[in-house]
């Protein structure tokens, strides 16, 4: 069988749900969602390929070093951010982690 | 017009006093730290005033001489639109005879304080205040526009108030000038609308381009109403004068602000300031002689002010308010006096009245000094053995005040009771009666006073108050006893009684029936034939004096000094039988008329509920309650409904997030204006094709 632009999208949008999912099933560890948050970003990435290839179009491809540019400084940001809260807090528990509100 | 008036000259007789006050008061006072003492401070603003009574007697001469008249804009301060405001001076007859009056009266103070405030610590302060006062009040008489008037108006209302509070830390005096401001408001707010109509439909607030206009105001209806304009400018403008000349109702202040020192009393609150309004009035004839309504208005006004306010003369026991009360009475004979278009005999009056009434103010003063500041007429007597020269001087001023036939009080009162009768407005019968009935009131509260003070048993040791007295700063001498005035206050006594006596036969005939005023009054003979009578009925001073001998208001004068005689040195127990027969009107005098109960209780107090109100219900209720406090405790609710949202997970947000996202997608891609495009452009996409 030959592998068409669906097959491209298929996958992006099995990853991207899977992310999405990890981010609110996940319970227990900031880890875990740091992780779906990336695998978001490469679902996206993977649906840029698949464009830019099918249309024959490089920008496409520009955006995806881009995009894993700014994820490579946010996983840097977020893991630091990660640390400082477990020496707080001595825990990366999700659910422990509720003080974001007013 | 002939330019032989300098505009040098004309510049420099408002501001001579203007820098005494200016020398004295930076430099005299703890605003410039002292630098100057009390003996070159005196000397500094009598040295201005003095300037600018000779520059003024000057100009008089050539006005009178050499018929010299001046009017010009000396600088242009600012145009507003097509108005122009401008500082400018008008010198005709009327206002040569003001400055002369003005500066007069003033260098005669200001050599006067030297003695009265002697041993006062505002020495410097006050000579600076009546110096600003000089130049405040020719400003106001020497202006040739509306505005310059208005600024003079204003100034000497500063300087009024300043020196009724003179003495700020008397919570009397305070409360004087606050009163004697705010009502003074009452009657500016009058003018002040005036002089805005007038500038609405003339263009101009110049009193020849305005005079110029006044026929084409005739037909006019305020707008809006079917009001005469003319008449709603002239009743405006007589508020103001109402208010300035302390005419009944407004006449309140002028009592209260004897709180201040004698010597302001005299120059401000009896010769000058008071005035200004029947200059005012005088000034704005061409406007006034086109309503018979306002001038009728006038008439009643100025004849309800002559011979009421001269019946609470005669229970006042303070010398100071006896006198006072004297000044109202005669102020409602100026303004009789306008009511009835006869406004060269108004100014005539204005001008003798400026003499005699400052020399029984400062000879008032003079006795105060000698009784150790007591004011009290009760507790004096038999002041003449002790102080001979303000004996004499007082009684030549009770004399020309009660007219005397040949004295000048008695050559501007008659012509005063002689126009009204020739006057043929509605209110010229009351006003005639109130003009005759005062003469006896004048001539027996003048006498009362003057009896009481200068004659009969000296009571001075049996005032219950004088151990207070003593107090004041004056009484450490020992003795009781009145002393006569040193020679800083006679001397202006002496040269104040000398025009008190002598003005108004010297003055009668150029002032009345030349052509002295012709040019700056204007009257419309044909209606108004109060002068046009007057003249006819003239036939020299001398002929006029002996004619009143046999008239009616000499036989008043006469039954008032012989009942004043008769009550107060002959038989003293009968004032007071009388006093207990007819106690409802004491009680009602000396509650003067209940004026100012009213304006305290219904007025004031009207006025400070209104405020409350206004002050609970609008800014607290409304304003701070609804709308502050309001705005934000809805918002606190809102936000306590909105803040259960808010779990704080983050994958709740995450979640809502990713929902509202795709929300906003489907919407836009299925039913938003994009829609076509994106259907259109995917549709040969295998996943969108359909």
């Amino acid at each position: 069988m030959t592998v068409t632009l669906g097959h491209f999208l298929s996958l992006g949008a099995v990853l991207f749900a899977l992310s999405i999912v990890g981010i609110f099933m996940n319970r227990r560890n900031l880890i875990v969602l740091l992780m779906a948050i990336e695998l978001m970003l490469l679902a996206v990435n993977t649906n840029f390929v698949a464009f830019s290839h099918y249309l024959n179009d490089m920008n496409g491809q520009i955006f995806v070093f881009f995009i894993l540019t700014v994820a490579a400084a946010e996983a840097a940001i977020g893991l630091a951010i990660l640390v400082l809260l477990f020496r707080n807090k001595s825990s990366i528990n999700v659910d422990e982690l509720n003080t974001l509100k007013g | 017009m002939s330019q032989t008036l300098s505009p040098t000259v004309l510049l420099a007789i408002p501001l001579a006093p203007l820098a005494g006050a200016l020398l004295a008061g930076v430099l005299g006072t703890r605003l410039g730290g002292n630098w100057i003492g009390r003996r070159t401070t005196h000397s500094l603003a009598i040295l201005g005033v003095l300037v600018s009574f000779i520059l003024s007697a000057m100009t008089l001469h050539s006005v009178v001489t050499e018929g010299a008249r001046f009017n010009q804009t000396i600088y242009q301060w600012m145009t507003v639109g097509t108005l122009q405001m401008e500082i400018g001076f008008l010198v005709d007859g009327l206002t040569a005879m003001m400055m002369c009056v003005v500066t007069f009266v003033s260098l005669m103070v200001h050599i006067y304080t030297i003695g009265y405030m002697h041993e006062d610590e505002g020495y410097n302060r006050f000579f600076a205040y009546i110096s600003l006062f000089t130049f405040s009040m020719l400003m106001l008489v020497m202006s040739n526009n509306l505005l310059q008037l208005f600024f003079g108006w204003e100034a000497v209302g500063l300087v009024s108030y300043l020196l009724i509070g003179f003495w700020f830390n008397k919570p009397t005096a305070i409360f004087a000038n606050m009163k004697a401001f705010l009502v003074n408001r009452v009657g500016d707010f009058g003018f002040i609308l005036g002089i805005g109509l007038i500038a609405a439909f003339t263009g101009s607030l110049n009193y020849t381009e305005v005079f110029a206009q006044t026929q084409a105001l005739v037909p006019l209806t305020l707008p809006g109403t079917s009001w005469s304009l003319l008449t709603v400018i002239c009743i405006c403008l007589f508020i103001g004068a109402m208010g300035k000349s302390a005419q009944f109702p407004l006449h309140v202040w002028l009592p209260d602000s004897m709180e201040g020192p004698t010597p302001i009393s005299a120059l401000i609150h009896a010769a000058t300031m008071v005035t200004a309004g029947i200059f005012m009035v005088s000034r704005m004839s061409p406007f006034f002689e086109l309503s018979d309504t306002a001038l009728n208005l006038v008439l009643v006004v100025g004849a309800i002010t002559a011979l009421f306010m001269g019946f609470l003369g005669i229970i006042q026991n303070d010398i100071k308010r006896v006198v006072a009360y004297s000044t109202l009475s005669q102020l409602g004979y100026m303004t009789v006096a306008l009511g009835a278009s006869a406004y060269s005999v108004a100014l005539f009056h204005l001008m003798t009245h400026a003499f005699f009434k400052a020399l029984l103010f400062l000879g008032a003063g003079s006795v105060i000094m000698g009784m150790h500041h007591n004011q009290d007429i009760r507790w004096m007597g038999g002041v003449r053995k002790y102080m001979p020269i303000t004996w004499i001087t007082s009684l030549l001023g009770s004399l020309a005040l009660i007219g005397t036939p040949l004295f000048s009080g008695f050559y501007s009162k008659d012509s005063i009771i002689e126009a009204v009768h020739f006057s043929s407005l509605p209110g010229a019968g009351f006003a005639h009666f109130a003009v005759l009935a005062g003469v006896f009131v004048t001539a027996f509260y003048s006498f009362r006073m003057y009896f009481l003070v200068f004659h009969g048993a000296e009571r001075y040791d049996q005032n219950p108050d004088s151990h207070h007295a003593d107090h004041d700063g004056h009484g450490h001498h020992g003795s009781h006893a009145p002393h006569e005035s040193p020679w800083v206050v006679t001397l202006p006594l002496v040269l104040l009684a000398i025009p008190s006596v002598l003005i108004g036969y010297l003055t009668i005939e150029p002032l009345l029936f030349g052509d002295f005023l012709s040019d700056a009054i204007y009257v419309n003979a044909d209606i108004h034939q109060a002068m046009r009578g007057l003249t006819e009925a003239f036939h020299g001073p001398l002929a006029m004096a002996l004619h009143a001998l046999t008239t009616l208001p000499f036989v008043l004068a006469v039954a008032g000094v012989a009942a004043a005689w008769y009550m107060y040195l002959v038989n003293p127990a009968l004032p007071r039988a009388i006093g207990a027969a007819l106690r409802p009107v004491v009680v009602v005098l000396e509650n003067k008329y209940y004026f100012d109960w009213f304006n305290e209780n219904v007025l004031a107090r009207g006025a400070r509920l209104l405020g409350t109100a206004f002050w609970q219900g609008g800014d607290r209720r409304l304003i701070d309650g609804f709308l502050v406090n309001g705005s934000w405790k809805t918002v606190a609710i809102l936000a306590s409904w909105v803040r259960r949202g808010q779990s704080g997970y983050l994958y709740h947000y995450a979640l809502v997030m990713a929902l509202g996202l795709f929300a906003l997608l489907t919407v836009s891609l299925w039913h938003g204006p994009l829609a076509l495009l994106l259907r259109a452009s995917m549709a040969w996409l295998p996943f969108f094709g359909n």
